[in-house]
């Protein structure tokens, strides 16, 4: 099973459509989605608007491999079930987000080796052709790097040495910075 | 201490909330209270779990809800330490709950790589802790950069 998703605050019609054409082309009848806004309506896969977190990360457990936009809930999810995943970017150029930084992210996890990133509609069906069973995929833990953890440990003990918080108020603000 | 700190940890379903999730070993020893955007009632390893409507900043009768929604999670729990990976509930909670006198963190998503959230630049300044996950975003006087969620 593929497992498709575009989160569920905007919609991704590019991706749908996209993978919709694939699926009947290529008569895969085992792709499910998660649509959210899209207005596109898809014939050759199962869509949902959205599913509930608990349903998400099972169609992620379920699936072989992962397709969405490059949002980092999508991205994470994948990584930490251990499911291969390939991204394709939302674009502000034709309305898919505010800004380009889907591309940015997509290219960071990209360099790590987390993720696959297709260019295009076209260089997704190419990825998609391309995608074999046997590819390698990446699990990351559940838990954030240590350092980050660390940090806010250590805030976190911090405070509770401090004993309640106090209000400061603007005016003492004005010192501290 | 005889007891441990109370934490809120706050994010908005999708990429906050599933960043947020993965902090939760820094929480270890504290009693967590979660609250999302997502509708469900109990989080991670049972954790008692507040669900609060989403809202952006054009949408004022929908920032006022929200901000009511997150000040009676607030008044209900008193907690220590908020934490939030955003967005706009999690400003809220950082505003309202630094003005309870909790002490406040501030992450900014990692999705946010080539400047700092819109959220992220109102809340930063106010919060007691204020992180950006990229070093190039990192700046004196915030955000600082403490590595990553990944």
């Amino acid at each position: 099973m593929i497992f498709v998703t575009v989160g569920v605050q905007l919609p991704f019609d590019r991706l749908i459509r996209t993978i919709d054409v694939w699926a009947g082309t290529r008569t895969r009848s085992d792709i499910v989605a998660q649509v959210g806004a899209s207005a596109y309506r898809p014939t050759h896969i199962q869509a949902k608007a959205q599913f509930s977190p608990d349903e998400f990360r099972a169609h992620v457990d379920e699936a072989k491999l992962v397709v969405a936009h490059a949002g980092m809930g999508s991205i994470i999810t994948a990584l930490e079930i251990g499911k291969p995943i390939i991204v394709l970017p939302r674009l502000a150029a034709l309305n898919e987000h505010r800004n380009d930084h889907q591309l940015a992210t997509a290219r960071y996890m990209e360099e790590q080796n987390l993720v696959q990133v297709a260019r295009s509609e076209e260089h997704l069906v190419q990825l998609l052709d391309d995608w074999q069973e046997t590819s390698p995929s990446v699990r990351i833990t559940e838990y954030a790097d240590t350092e980050l953890v660390a940090r806010v440990s250590a805030f976190i003990a911090e405070k509770a040495e401090g004993g309640r918080g106090r209000r400061r108020s603007p005016f003492m603000r004005l010192f501290r910075n | 201490m005889e007891r441990p700190v109370k934490l809120l940890a706050i994010g908005s379903g999708g990429g906050h909330w599933t960043q947020l999730l993965r902090l939760r070993r820094a929480f270890d020893r504290c009693e967590v209270v979660y609250v999302s955007t997502l509708g469900q009632s109990t989080g991670p390893d049972g954790a008692r779990t507040y669900s609060v409507p989403d809202a952006n900043r054009w949408d004022k009768i929908g920032v006022m809800r929200m901000a009511w929604s997150v000040l009676r999670v607030l008044h209900k729990e008193r907690p220590n330490v908020i934490v939030t990976t955003g967005a706009a509930p999690g400003y809220m909670a950082i505003r309202l709950g630094r003005w309870m006198g909790a002490k406040t963190i501030w992450i900014d998503s990692l999705a946010n790589v080539d400047e700092l959230s819109m959220a992220g630049r109102m809340a930063g300044p106010h919060a007691d802790l204020w992180l950006t996950q990229w070093k190039h975003l990192a700046k004196p006087g915030g955000p600082d950069f403490a590595g990553s969620v990944i």
